[in-house]
């Protein structure tokens, strides 16, 4: 087995993009045997909700590829140079950009963060939800997913107290 | 070469999902049986083998087909 190694990830980002990052490496890292937690705090927090919601926008995501999951390969690789302030102004493009993504990433065979998620459970990986947040934006346990624990900076920072691997994303 | 228990086709899948599938596998064999799984995911290679160093099971073969990657891994434990 492995030597007990342990990965302790902060969660911060709730958007589509922003989502992957935790779920892939905690993951990855139950799959290899390891101790997992992520404490999901701030706009992390509804990846724990039942009924997962991300987006994505274009709106601050200059970096953001443009590309269309349709079409021949050429087209498909093609980046449009359409400028961030024109997309985040468009009406309904945080969902066109959302289902772009979606649809992107799953012809790639890019997994979906639900199924991601549900590895995750599978793979026992911790849940932590951070109270704090959830009294702040009025978030109740019963929206979360039943795996999910509640605590405090203390309680992740006593799990992460022994990790080999920590990270804040 | 071992004969080969149980066969995971992981084409068209992107990372984590060869090594989440191979792991859950792994774990309905028991000691000593083989896998074969087979991936088209270019980062299958490293990945597979950082897997088998973690979870100390054996990757027996690691083979690049051209586009397609066919890993053996004996279960140790």
């Amino acid at each position: 087995m492995a030597d007990n190694n342990k990965l302790a990830i902060i969660a911060t980002k709730g958007s589509l993009d922003w989502a992957y990052p935790p779920l892939i490496l905690a993951t990855a890292a139950g799959a290899m045997g390891w101790d997992v937690g992520i404490f999901f705090t701030f706009y992390g927090l509804p990846l724990l909700n039942k009924d997962l919601k991300a987006t994505v926008s274009s709106l601050g995501n200059p970096a953001m590829p443009m590309k269309m999951p349709f079409g021949p390969k050429g087209f498909q690789n093609f980046d449009w140079p359409i400028p961030n302030i024109l997309t985040s102004n468009i009406p309904g493009f945080e969902a066109l950009t959302t289902s772009l993504m979606k649809k992107t990433f799953k012809n790639k065979g890019v997994a979906s963060i639900n199924e991601l998620r549900d590895m995750a459970v599978e793979l026992e990986v911790r849940m932590i939800a951070c109270q704090m947040t959830m009294d702040v934006f009025g978030f109740t346990k019963d929206e979360f997913i039943d795996e999910c624990e509640i605590g405090g900076a203390a309680a992740f920072l006593e799990f992460a107290s022994d990790a080999n691997v920590s990270l804040y994303i | 070469m071992s004969d080969i228990t149980k066969k995971l086709d992981c084409s068209g899948l992107l990372c984590p999902m060869p090594v989440v599938k191979t792991a859950k596998a792994m774990k309905e064999l028991a000691v000593g049986d083989t896998l074969e799984m087979i991936s088209t995911d270019a980062g299958a290679m490293p990945d597979m083998q950082a897997w088998a160093n973690q979870t100390k099971h054996e990757l027996l073969e690691s083979e690049d087909l051209g586009g397609k990657y066919r890993f053996l891994i004996k279960k140790t434990h």
